[in-house]
């Protein structure tokens, strides 16, 4: 199975694949971050589970909060005591290669999909993520053509089932 | 037999013509690695929503079916297994390809899923509406154990950390509680606008299923791929017909254990491949040929992984627990039509059922014609580059997400689940009990409460929901799920430890 993988690059049958043999490329603080961060979310969760009114309306939140805070805390004692090295976690240039494009998703999501409008944003983010991470040349008029030609085909196609098929109306924005 | 009744609406125009669809555009869509056949369906969902339910369903349930078989296509022809179900066909189908019987390891790929798939969905046919039945006697307080085990039950056997697995479980069931409580006409866990309509099941099945992929692919950064498609040698049809129905035995554990593994809940069509596989090569008289392009291992692995998806599909439709996570997404489809699963489904919507569930069977077999015919093209798709594919599905799953309510917090709420499952799922949380809490949620609060009320009525809600046999068996299975989950994850650290040691 080892020789299956080596051949081949990311995805999530390969994750799958490799899960139980991947080594963990996190430091022992890297899994205690999230471990913080959930015992966090389950502290806060519990905490409003039993302090807000009416009471009855968070009976059952009480319940689950309460089993959700007891395995937060004990995921964060095995994470304190280094023995929840379970999955990989972030190897320090994966996060340099994918910052740059959540940064992206997140600014066409809250910002660029209401103010520019849907169909202009979701061209240019289509067309900037696509640019942003060929492997192909960026100093070659034929790569360049074949991005415009793919963003322009693919968004024709989004908009023949979005707004033409499911009548969905999206945001205008400035653009369109 | 009722389901004989019911054939005729398989074939009308635009059923048809969607199964059809469906069937094709699963196959391409499963040849794509990157592109798991859970986040095909939850992208497809959106589309369903001007389609009648039985339409709905037929499209849903075609592009499960073929997403799964066609995952074979890139596992034979690129190495590169298209959904973690195919893992073990690329092990002998690359092997074969390479041999230049390329062309002869599709046919037996596509037969014996479809020989797989027939046999699961048939399981379907005859053990649904017996459960259904049994399922009728089920009251208030069995129902909540039941929405509780199949969060223990996926949380516990779909993570590599049972602690992460019913954490993963325990933050679906507090997603599903946020917005307003509707009997008691109160707000929570409302910490923006967004969220003040809850946090909508189809929304969140596309963040959680389709951002962390993106972002998966957006981690190969401008690495080129290195996917070199082998050639497609002719081969006769006849022949690896022949060939599939003489491979009994493969065709056998292939299909007795991917049912098997369909009927419990959580556990997939990658371990129904590996085990398939595993058992015929132990049982075979050459298990050294095996890996080396043996067609009995992919008759084994395909013929598994497919007839896992009919018999998944029987706790969702009886009990609302689904067998796969695909199931869960299908479950989500269900509920937006409007179709609660449980002991009455087949006596309130047996024309939408039916329909369904024969559209599966008819699926099987254009699945098996439409596979052998469009696999060189959807191994084409396969070499789309990373870059396309993660810009394409992001944009998708903004316009789904954003289709459901025609809102923007939908999609707000899409994306920071989305990216909130990528660095869970980094660090051993697992999708599958995040997003069976979330469906769950709904049921097993509405009857813990309904169980709450009765038993204040008659007895003590301790009484009422901690006594009676079926209780008893239901909390039994639930620590039994927890319990084995804890000791497999003991006896795993303590194998590796030994293996360190070494």
């Amino acid at each position: 199975m080892s020789e299956l993988t080596a051949n081949t690059d990311d995805s999530s049958a390969h994750d799958a694949l490799n899960s139980t043999d991947a080594k963990p490329v996190a430091s022992r603080m890297g899994y205690l971050i999230p471990a913080v961060l959930v015992l966090g979310l389950a502290g806060f969760v519990t905490y409003i589970s039993y302090t807000q009114e009416p009471a009855d309306a968070f009976l059952f939140p009480r319940l689950i909060s309460s089993v959700m805070l007891i395995l937060a805390l004990w995921n964060f004692v095995r994470a304190a005591l280094g023995k929840s090295k379970v999955g990989q976690g972030i190897a320090a240039r994966v996060w340099l290669r994918i910052v740059p494009g959540i940064l992206l998703m997140a600014a066409f999501v809250f910002f660029a999909a209401k103010y520019f409008g849907f169909y202009a944003a979701s061209t240019a983010v289509f067309f900037l993520m696509y640019s942003g991470y060929d492997p192909a040349s960026h100093l070659s008029v034929k790569s360049w053509r074949r991005r415009v030609i793919v963003t322009v085909a693919f968004m024709s196609v989004i908009y023949a089932l979005f707004t033409l098929l499911l009548k969905v109306q999206t945001p205008r924005g400035i653009f369109l | 037999m009722e389901f004989l009744q019911y054939f005729g609406g398989v074939f009308e125009p635009t059923s048809f013509l969607l199964l059809l669809g469906g069937t094709i555009g699963g196959l391409i869509l499963g040849a794509t690695p990157g592109l798991s056949p859970t986040m095909a369906v939850a992208l497809l969902i959106p589309f369903t929503f001007q389609l009648a339910p039985t339409q709905g369903l037929i499209l849903l349930g075609a592009a499960y079916t073929s997403t799964v078989a066609g995952g074979a296509v890139s596992a034979i022809l690129l190495r590169i297994p298209g959904a973690p179900a195919n893992i073990a066909t690329a092990l002998d189908g690359n092997a074969m390809a390479k041999q230049g019987r390329g062309a002869e390891a599709l046919h037996i790929s596509f037969l014996s899923s479809g020989i797989g798939g027939v046999i699961g969905v048939l399981l379907l046919i005859f053990l649904t509406p017996v459960l259904a039945k049994w399922a009728l006697a089920f009251g208030p307080s069995h129902l909540f154990w039941m929405a509780i085990l199949g969060v223990t039950v996926i949380g516990s056997l779909d993570s590599k950390s049972f602690v992460k697995g019913l954490l993963s479980g325990c933050l679906g069931l507090w997603l599903s509680m946020i917005g307003y409580d509707d009997i008691q006409g109160a707000q929570r866990f409302i910490f923006h606008d967004a969220l003040t309509g809850g946090v909508s099941i189809i929304t969140a099945l596309i963040g959680i299923f389709a951002i962390p992929q993106v972002i998966d692919m957006l981690a190969a950064g401008r690495e080129k791929q290195n996917i070199a498609s082998i050639k497609v040698e002719k081969h006769s049809f006849i022949d690896s017909l022949a060939l599939t129905l003489s491979s009994i035995k493969s065709l056998s554990i292939g299909t007795v254990v991917g049912s098997f593994i369909g009927l419990i809940p959580g556990v997939g069509g990658q371990i129904a491949g590996l085990l398939a596989y595993d058992q015929t090569k132990k049982l075979s008289s050459n298990p050294e040929s095996f890996g080396q392009g043996n067609p009995q291992g992919v008759i084994a692995a395909e013929s598994a992984n497919n007839a896992m998806v009919g018999p998944s599909l029987v706790p969702l439709l009886t009990l609302s627990i689904p067998g796969s996570p695909t199931a869960a997404v299908l479950l989500g489809g269900l509920l937006i039509h409007g179709i609660f699963p449980g002991g009455d489904l087949f006596d309130n919507h047996p024309e939408v059922i039916w329909t369904f569930i024969n559209s599966m069977l008819v699926g099987q077999v254009l699945m098996v014609i439409f596979g052998i015919a469009v696999a060189a093209y959807a191994a084409k798709v396969a070499q789309v580059p990373k870059a396309i594919m993660a810009s394409a599905v992001l944009v998708l799953a903004v316009f789904g997400a954003y289709s459901v309510q025609q809102s923007m917090g939908d999609v707000y709420v899409m994306f920071v689940l989305g990216v909130g499952m990528y660095f869970l799922e980094k660090f051993g949380f697992s999708a599958a009990p995040l997003v069976l809490g979330l469906i769950l949620g709904p049921i097993a609060e509405a009857n813990f409460i309904q169980g709450s009320l009765i038993a204040n009525a008659i007895s003590s809600p301790a009484q009422y929901f901690l006594t009676g046999s079926l209780n008893l068996v239901l909390i039994a299975l639930v620590i039994a799920s927890i319990l084995w989950s804890f000791f497999s994850t003991q006896k795993e650290n303590r194998a590796k430890k030994e293996a360190n040691s070494l």
